[in-house]
């Protein structure tokens, strides 16, 4: 450590951190000489795909890494002390007051056993010596800065019994309590429905402007370390890559991984037709994998014999900005590297292909009735890919396994290419199984580990395409194989040995065995890596247009819904509430959740301020649908009494768009030209 | 992976990632299941007490240096000896051939009823696992009277009535186990049915039965081959109490709990027929059930 | 909460039906009339006839059944026709030794059992832990007639130190130890081995738990961690595997009665299974399926009470 000038509290400086994993006499690599410093009062975003080290940067600073964990070399220094020199009882006092942490799934970071308040207490009582009273005022303050109502009550509850939104800033009341210097923030939201989401970051932001903490956040979400944070590195194989002001970083990357990064994600303005996903060839380096050169050249389109030989060291691009590339200069004129695509969509006849009348399904938990959906009519044409967009309660998972037969449905019409599919999929017409299939959100999950690749598809072959004889098996699964770009030595093995992005290959493939008129996508992209969802998408896409096959396409992320639908859906509660053409479902006149969910996604755009939509109050239980429009209790446009006691109409909106409010298009249109007045006290 | 025309960037290729096929996989699971095995101690040591009962039970003719049956009126009760390793019993009979040869009649009897119960179990579970619904709730409550119930004491009532034939320990014993084995089966089968790739069979239309053996067994193999392992240690500990209680095997057989259940009148005068049937008898057990937490340990990994 | 109490009742009863179903069933099937068994091999078979019929012996099944089963809810257990004494008090009689016994194991094993678990985990890989779980690995394998027949030959033929067999013992507590001691042994070696085992997963599994990485990183003192966030979900899965022993606590009592004379309900049933005691035999199955099933409800209730997802419902 260099002698600096005089430090103050809340600067984090780590120099040259490496860190290992022993596994079974073998030490695994995983951080190799990060360096980095967060000024006090600084936010500082590190972002990173799952395995390129952040968590373990997170922990190394909280000096909380698992036993086989081994600190190679490095130093850790915070507010002028050696974290790794600090003993135990140090750090004890240290955490929780100093520095604290705050990481995903609040549901199990709470301790179920314990009330709220005793949880919030322990920190008062234990770092500022307090009595039973002063700790449980100073907690109830607490529980009201992270903006929930009825402290008092909150404080007598356990975990269980607060919404995921809820425990999460109950967590950021315990680790702010002390009023530390610093914060570590390990994904907090992922997990989180995209306006929680956007509650909590709100909350962050509101609670920065108040304590002047110093942020490390880490995420793999580059829309949200770009709205919240003034700083941000940029991790790869546990080598930071780039480094400098999060505006300049996004805006001009100097780092062909982290143009990579960007260029995959689907933002909010691109269509299939016209844009194409770049995807990042190959796969992320083994842990602990030994490479001689740069760390990314496999990978890299403009890698050189140089760059496989040494490894660069990080480079000055502008002031502050810093890349760990010899050619960072070239990096802006790295074309794009698909066009889009030219090949003609496959001629598709202009008629109705699934058909569902007021469908509903009901379940029942020992005595209470839940409506997980309550009677929705939808119209599907053949080639039409459906986008299917809402947050957790909202009925969409249901609805697509009642679609595709996993689950019976309590009432309503299915008609599918003529055929009545209301049953479950054993037994349907085994031409509707062939005909309208599924993919599946975890491929991990979705095949089955003991058999191989092979089987799986000759399987699928045999009973949806009714392919026998193996040879005629094999003859064709080489074709189903080369249309997902699957080479045939991915055949013979199990799933195991392939990675997420081809696992996912397979499970497609799996489903058009029998050239389906209709494919179910649940989330097909969300348990990948960033830089394999895309090729995934543009296979989904190709696929489509290929062979005319129509999706319904559910996802939560709302960019890489527009930019693969041509209709979309937008659930509340088990209701459709607004339906219609791709554009004009996310235009405004639009339904005042799907504005408000618009308004959650955070952006790259950091100029452009758009306002927030806040919804107030939490989700209602679906045990207990408000009456008249179930989206009343939170609605900002909310008119009065009639939104309580009336269930709203159908508006049209024009001939491809309808949406269920009370306020006609013309006027919401009006309305939604400029943010409504916010809610005051959010609870979600 | 084509180049960029023009402006001389160059596209690297990916090298292709080393995937094996399914049987050099298998091989390489299986190579790493023993080795895992090895490195642990408590199994080895397990697995050697086992190896030496089995080898006895087969070999155990060879290797006694008495007739196990062999009655001698004139050296009865005489203490441990170099002529008599372990004394002899109230009948003049040589302890040590007796508990060389017990080993056998247990470990008959003991793996017997434990394979009875596998295969019932097995097959119940998947059913009331994977269908639920009204049978899972019948078959659940009968399972819960029948645990009301300790085994040693439903064995009792049975054999009491049905008679002491060694054919009969085995089917109490087996049927006795199959609701216990079905309940881990179950719970097994209701973790896997709800993955989704069993969800992907049913949308392909595959039939309750191929999904419960094809799609299911497969992956719950880990858990049923250690509640085997434990269902084997019970199956000795039942099979000799019930000798001992006096309702199994009957004389002149040289079962280790008969010989206890014997040798209890005489303890005053000849601790030596019950101690060593015991200490066999107690070895035999321990060493399985330190296989079967080895093993346990292995497959949670 | 009271839903839960009521439906765990509910399932209780239903089991207890069941099991007089099957206990009734399998009385029929013990060879051996009745009649006969009272009078002799020497009686005529007309008298023995007789008697059957007067006993009820001869009406059909499901009407034997119900008259069996309302008499015994009533409190008449019959007369025993091997031991001419009426059931209900042999029975209860027997049964509250064998409560004594078996408490006597537990107050003295149960908390020390808990306790090793807990500082297994506490010592995870280390040594102490190894050694606590091979020590109860082993204790759960032996059966109890092998660890008893060696305590009885070792402490009490070789040593003398105990008796060899065991009486009730009176109220002096050195008496207790004296007559209860060896018998509660095997006992408490099989208990130690499944509460130490579960108690020790228990808390391991909390300790992994990020509820305690949250505790830790709020810098709370280990102390504090372990007992207040740690022992309280532990606890949970430990209290239903303690109820579960003491169901195989019966069965285990029955094999220690016998090898140690205990008059306990244990060794009561034996000698009603061999013996020919039908009336005997289905008031001892029945008194032993009602222990069992009354020490699953107190543990339903007790885990209800500290799960608070359960308690506020």
């Amino acid at each position: 450590m260099s002698a600096a000038p005089p430090v103050q509290t809340g600067a984090v400086e780590i120099d040259g951190l490496t860190v290992s994993y022993r596994r079974r006499q073998l030490l695994l690599r995983v951080l190799t000489d990060v360096s980095f410093t967060i000024k006090p009062g600084e936010a500082y975003g590190l972002v990173g795909e799952s395995g390129c080290g952040k968590t373990t940067v997170a922990m190394s600073l909280m000096r909380y890494l698992p036993p086989n964990a081994v600190i190679e070399s490095g130093s850790l220094s915070f507010g002028g002390d050696d974290l790794l020199a600090a003993d135990e009882r140090t750090l004890r006092r240290w955490r929780g007051d100093r520095m604290a942490m705050v990481y995903q799934d609040p549901g199990t970071a709470l301790n179920p056993s314990i009330r709220i308040g005793d949880q919030i207490a322990e920190v008062f009582r234990f770092h500022r010596g307090m009595d039973k009273q002063e700790a449980r005022e100073a907690s109830a303050h607490m529980v009201s800065t992270v903006q929930i109502s009825d402290a008092a009550g909150v404080l007598r509850r356990y975990p269980h019994e607060l919404s995921g939104g809820q425990q999460q800033r109950i967590m950021f009341a315990m680790a702010l309590a002390t009023d530390p210097d610093l914060l570590v923030l390990d994904e907090p939201t992922t997990g989180l429905d995209a306006t929680v989401e956007a509650e909590v970051l709100d909350l962050v932001e509101n609670l920065r402007d108040q304590f002047n903490t110093s942020i490390l956040f880490v995420s793999h979400n580059l829309g949200i370390v770009a709205r919240m944070c003034e700083r941000v590195g940029v991790l790869y194989a546990g080598r930071l890559i780039e480094q400098g002001n999060a505006r300049e970083v996004f805006r001009d990357p100097r780092h062909p991984y982290t143009l990579a990064l960007l260029r995959c994600v689907p933002r909010l303005g691109m269509r299939k037709d016209t844009d194409r996903l770049d995807p990042i060839p190959g796969s992320l380096p083994a842990l602990g994998a030994d490479m001689p050169g740069c760390v990314f050249a496999d990978r890299c389109p403009i890698a050189r014999d140089r760059c496989v030989e040494s490894p660069p060291e990080l480079m000055p691009v502008s002031d502050g900005h810093m890349a760990r590339c010899f050619f960072h200069e070239e990096v802006p004129d790295i074309p794009p590297m698909a066009a889009a695509t030219q090949e003609d969509a496959a001629p598709v006849p202009d008629e109705v292909l699934l058909q569902v009348s007021d469908l509903v399904k009901t379940y029942k938990f020992s005595g209470t009735e839940v409506v997980a959906v309550g009677g929705v009519d939808v119209v599907i044409k053949r080639g039409e890919v459906f986008g299917l967009v809402g947050e957790s309660g909202s009925g969409k998972t249901s609805f697509a396994k009642c679609i595709v037969g996993l689950i019976d449905v309590t009432s309503g019409e299915l008609s599918f290419e003529g055929m009545d599919v209301s049953k479950p999929a054993g037994k349907r017409p085994g031409e509707a199984r062939r005909r309208l299939q599924m993919v599946f959100q975890n491929p991990d999950n979705a095949l089955n580990p003991t058999h191989s690749v092979r089987a799986i598809l000759r399987r699928s072959l045999k009973l949806l395409a009714g392919v026998r004889g193996r040879d005629q098996q094999d003859h064709q699964m080489n074709d189903l194989a080369r249309s997902v770009r699957l080479e045939p030595r991915h055949l013979d093995v199990r799933p195991s040995a392939l990675s997420g992005g081809l696992k996912q290959r397979v499970a497609i493939a799996r489903s058009f065995a029998g050239s389906p008129a209709m494919v179910l996508c649940d989330e097909p992209t969300s348990a990948l890596d960033v830089s394999v969802q895309a090729a995934i998408l543009n296979l989904l896409v190709d696929l489509q247009r290929r062979q005319g096959v129509s999706y319904v396409f559910i996802s939560h992320d709302l960019a890489v819904v527009r930019y693969v639908s041509d209709s979309i859906g937008v659930m509340y509660l088990g209701k459709l509430v607004d339906v219609g053409s791709a554009e004009q479902v996310f235009a405004s006149p639009h339904h005042p959740y799907t504005e408000a969910l618009l308004s959650a996604i955070p952006t790259f755009d950091i100029d452009e301020s758009r306002p927030r939509i806040k919804l107030s109050g939490t989700l209602p239980s679906a045990t207990d649908v408000p009456s008249g429009c179930p989206f009343h209790t939170r609605c900002p446009r909310v008119l009065g009494e009639i939104c309580r006691t009336e269930v709203p109409p159908w508006q049209e909106d024009g001939e491809r768009h309808r949406y269920r409010c009370h306020i006609p298009p013309a006027e919401l249109e009006e309305l939604q030209k400029t943010a409504p007045e916010q809610a005051e006290d959010v609870v979600a | 992976m084509a180049s960029v025309e023009g402006s001389g960037l160059e596209l690297t290729p990916v090298p292709p990632a080393p995937v094996l096929d399914v049987r050099a996989e298998r091989r390489r699971r299986r190579r790493e299941l023993l080795r895992a095995l090895v490195r642990s101690k408590t199994f080895i040591v397990g697995a050697a007490i086992l190896i030496f009962w089995v080898v006895d039970a087969i070999f155990w003719r060879a290797i006694v240096p008495h007739d196990p049956l062999g009655v001698d009126p004139i050296g009865t009760l005489k203490a441990p000896s170099s002529a008599h390793w372990f004394g002899t019993d109230n009948l003049g009979r040589d302890v040590f051939s007796r508990v060389l040869a017990g080993a056998a009649t247990v470990l008959v009897i003991a793996p017997a009823a434990t394979a009875l119960g596998l295969v019932g179990g097995t097959t119940l579970g998947l059913i009331t696992g994977f269908y639920r619904g009204w049978v899972d709730d019948v078959v659940s409550r009968i399972v819960d009277a029948f645990l009301a119930l300790p085994l040693i004491v439903i064995t009792v009532l049975v054999l009491a009535s049905l008679g002491r034939t060694t054919l009969n320990l085995i089917l109490v014993i087996g049927i006795i186990f199959t609701p216990l084995i079905a309940r881990t089966v179950r719970s097994a089968v209701l973790a896997e049915r709800e993955r989704e790739y069993v969800a992907a069979a049913r949308l392909r239309g595959e039939r309750g039965i191929r999904i419960m053996v094809w799609e299911i067994l497969p992956n719950i193999t880990g858990p049923i081959t250690v509640e085997a392992t434990v269902r084997l240690a019970y199956a000795i500990f039942a099979a000799t109490t019930i000798s001992f209680l006096g309702l199994g095997l009957q004389d002149p057989s040289p079962d280790w709990g008969l010989q206890i259940a014997n040798g209890r009148a005489y303890m005053q005068v000849a601790w030596w027929m019950v101690i060593f049937p015991a200490a066999a008898l107690g070895t035999l057990v321990v060493g399985v059930n330190l296989v079967a937490d080895g093993l346990k340990r292995v497959v949670e990994e | 909460m009271t839903r839960y109490i009521l439906k765990r009742l509910g399932l209780t009863v239903i089991t207890l039906v069941i099991v007089s179903f099957v206990v009734f069933a399998a009385s029929q099937l013990l060879p051996g009339d009745v009649g006969r068994t009272i009078l002799g091999p020497y009686a005529s078979q007309q008298q023995v006839d007789a008697l059957d019929k007067s006993l009820g012996n001869d009406k059909p099944l499901p009407v034997r059944y119900w008259n069996w089963a309302s008499d015994f809810v009533k409190g008449d257990w019959g007369t025993s026709p091997v031991q001419n004494v009426e059931v209900r008090p042999l029975v209860l009689g027997r049964l509250k030794n064998s409560l004594y016994l078996a408490a006597f194991a537990m107050v003295l094993i149960v908390p020390f059992s808990v306790f090793m678990g807990v500082v297994a985990a506490l010592k995870y890989g280390k040594l102490a832990d190894r050694a606590i779980s091979i020590i109860g690995l082993s204790f759960i394998a032996l059966p109890e007639f092998v660890i008893g027949v060696i305590l009885i030959v070792v402490f009490a033929v070789q040593l003398g130190w105990f008796p060899t067999s065991s009486q009730v013992p009176g109220t002096n507590p050195v008496d207790w130890f004296r007559q209860l001691l060896l018998p509660a042994i095997p006992i408490m070696f099989v208990l130690f081995g499944y509460i130490s085992r579960m108690a020790r997963a228990g808390t391991v599994d909390a300790l992994q738990a990020n509820y305690t990485r949250t505790a830790i990183l709020k810098g709370l003192p280990r102390r504090h961690v372990v007992t207040r966030h740690v022992v309280r979900n532990s606890m949970l899965p430990t209290i239903t595997v303690v109820s579960v022993q003491v169901g195989y606590l019966v069965g285990g009592l029955l094999v220690v009665e016998t090898l140690f004379a205990y008059p306990g309900i244990g060794q009561l049933t034996l000698e009603s299974a061999t013996g020919h005691d039908l009336p005997t035999l289905e008031a001892c199955v029945l008194m032993i399926a009602l222990i069992y099933c009354f020490a699953n409800l107190i543990a339903d209730l007790a885990y209800g009470i500290l799960n608070p997802r359960v308690r506020l419902a």
